[in-house]
């Protein structure tokens, strides 16, 4: 009897961390990943790393988004991947980083737990599509 | 986590305090996934400590920004607090944006404020019985408020407050939310009346307007008489009179024995959903054996049968199953 199942929608938290206060590409991508029939949640500006942490945590959502600009990606990632990982929430969140990020930088985020990051001019069919193969089976 | 998780774990690991695992929880019962019923079911005789207040309104009132004063003085009680905000979801897509977290600004940080946001999902009436479940996880998990957060917009909305003990509309002024209340049946089931920006001008007179409304209602007992309370939810002015209207609802709940009734009437509610539930897939499978509802429509429009003989027929092999186990009892 199938009573249960198939309800299931992909869950991403999109988020701004640290002090740049730019966020029209976190809108701009909330409404496309909205569009493709995702559950989003947006944290709005200015978030320390604790508080995405918590918010990915108690919406047990199963991408994490994080948008940033302002280059301070090396201090502040590595310590939203730590609290996950304290919360048993990093081996089952996707993360993507979507933003400014020098090519140097790159491959160290992955290494640190980052699964993708697309830069300025990606086009958003690529991101989806990437979130719709790689959302963590539940 | 995501493998060999097995609801008695999931459930252990609730109950022992951990976020991961309540967060988890409600993702199933969102999901309907696999075996959330036995998850619901494992939590029930851990429930019903907490007080669950329903809190409901247009769009723009400033719900979230009240639901997060009220978290706040609520944690300086030393309380823990479980929020779930539910927001309507795209008919289209299904996708939506679940934006009221942005507004929980107080208590961001703070592990012991636990706010799930839900979408609606375009779940017919299913909507409520998830919210319902996700209650019981908070309740389950130790919270001693749960607030649920709806756009009192319908129906739906309606039947989700209905799972709170307390329930608070809120208005705002000079609005002409009199109005679109009255369409929605909210009147009804409001215990608080929050007129909130009552800094505006005009907060007097929806005050006044309320007041007349709430005269004309007829309540079936003489109970408890619904309270207006005006609040400035930015600013945090009113939130104590709210607080306390609260405190005064659940004593009132309490000491006349409505507490129980409701809680009664919440639990024969549900009893008779999941049997709807059950019995409306037995006989979907039923049909789906017999040829499925096309070919059943095809034969309505050909006026070969009626769609009165259809159900009967679908329906008599099942009843005369339980007439027949009514002769020989089930071993109790």
């Amino acid at each position: 009897m199938s009573v249960e199942g198939d309800q299931r929608a992909i869950r991403c938290l999109v988020a701004k961390v640290g002090l740049d206060g730019h966020d029209r590409g976190a809108h701009v991508i909330s409404r496309a990943f909205r569009d493709a029939g995702f559950e989003v949640i947006y944290s709005g500006l200015h978030n320390a790393p604790d508080e995405i942490v918590q918010a990915a945590v108690q919406e047990d959502v199963d991408v994490l988004g994080i948008s940033i600009l302002s280059g301070a990606h090396n201090t502040l990632i590595p310590k939203i991947v730590a609290g996950l990982e304290e919360y048993d929430a990093f081996e089952d969140t996707l993360i993507i980083v979507g933003g400014v990020i020098p090519e140097k930088d790159k491959e160290p985020l992955r290494e640190k737990g980052v699964d993708a990051i697309f830069g300025p001019g990606t086009p958003m069919k690529e991101t989806i599509e990437f979130v719709r193969e790689n959302a963590p089976e539940r | 986590m995501s493998t060999g998780e097995s609801e008695n774990d999931l459930v252990t690991q609730l109950l022992a305090g951990k976020h991961r695992a309540l967060a988890r929880t409600i993702t199933k019962i969102e999901n309907r996934a696999p075996g959330y019923r036995d998850l619901v079911a494992g939590l029930h005789e851990h429930t019903g400590d907490a007080e669950v207040i329903g809190i409901t309104g247009s769009p723009g009132a400033g719900k979230s920004t009240l639901v997060d004063k009220l978290a706040l003085s609520y944690r300086e009680e030393g309380l823990t607090v479980g929020v779930i905000a539910v927001d309507p979801s795209s008919p289209y897509t299904g996708g939506a944006v679940l934006g009221d977290r942005i507004r929980m600004a107080s208590t961001t940080g703070d592990m012991d404020t636990f706010v799930r946001s839900m979408g609606a999902r375009g779940q017919l009436g299913g909507l409520s019985t998830a919210t319902g479940d996700a209650i019981k996880a908070f309740d389950a998990f130790g919270m001693d408020r749960i607030i649920v957060e709806t756009v009192g917009a319908g129906q739906n909305e309606v039947d989700i407050v209905r799972t709170a003990d307390t329930v608070a509309v809120l208005v705002q002024p000079e609005s002409g939310d009199d109005i679109q209340m009255l369409k929605a049946g909210i009147l009804e089931i409001g215990d608080v009346f929050v007129v909130n920006k009552a800094d505006m001008a005009g907060a007097d007179r929806t005050v006044k307007q309320l007041s007349e409304m709430l005269e004309g209602r007829n309540d079936g007992d003489d109970g408890w008489k619904p309270e207006i309370v005006e609040t400035v939810a930015t600013s945090g002015e009113g939130i104590d009179d709210l607080l306390e209207t609260f405190a005064a609802h659940r004593e009132y709940l309490e000491s006349s024995g409505a507490l129980e009734e409701k809680a009664r009437a919440r639990y024969a509610e549900e009893v008779r959903t999941l049997l709807r539930e059950d019995a409306g897939h037995l006989l979907e499978d039923e049909l789906e054996r017999r040829g499925g509802i096309e070919s059943v429509v095809d034969r309505i429009a050909a006026r070969e049968i009626d769609p009165y003989t259809v159900a009967d027929e679908i329906v008599t092999p099942l009843e005369r199953c339980l007439d027949a186990r009514e002769e020989t009892p089930p071993h109790r």
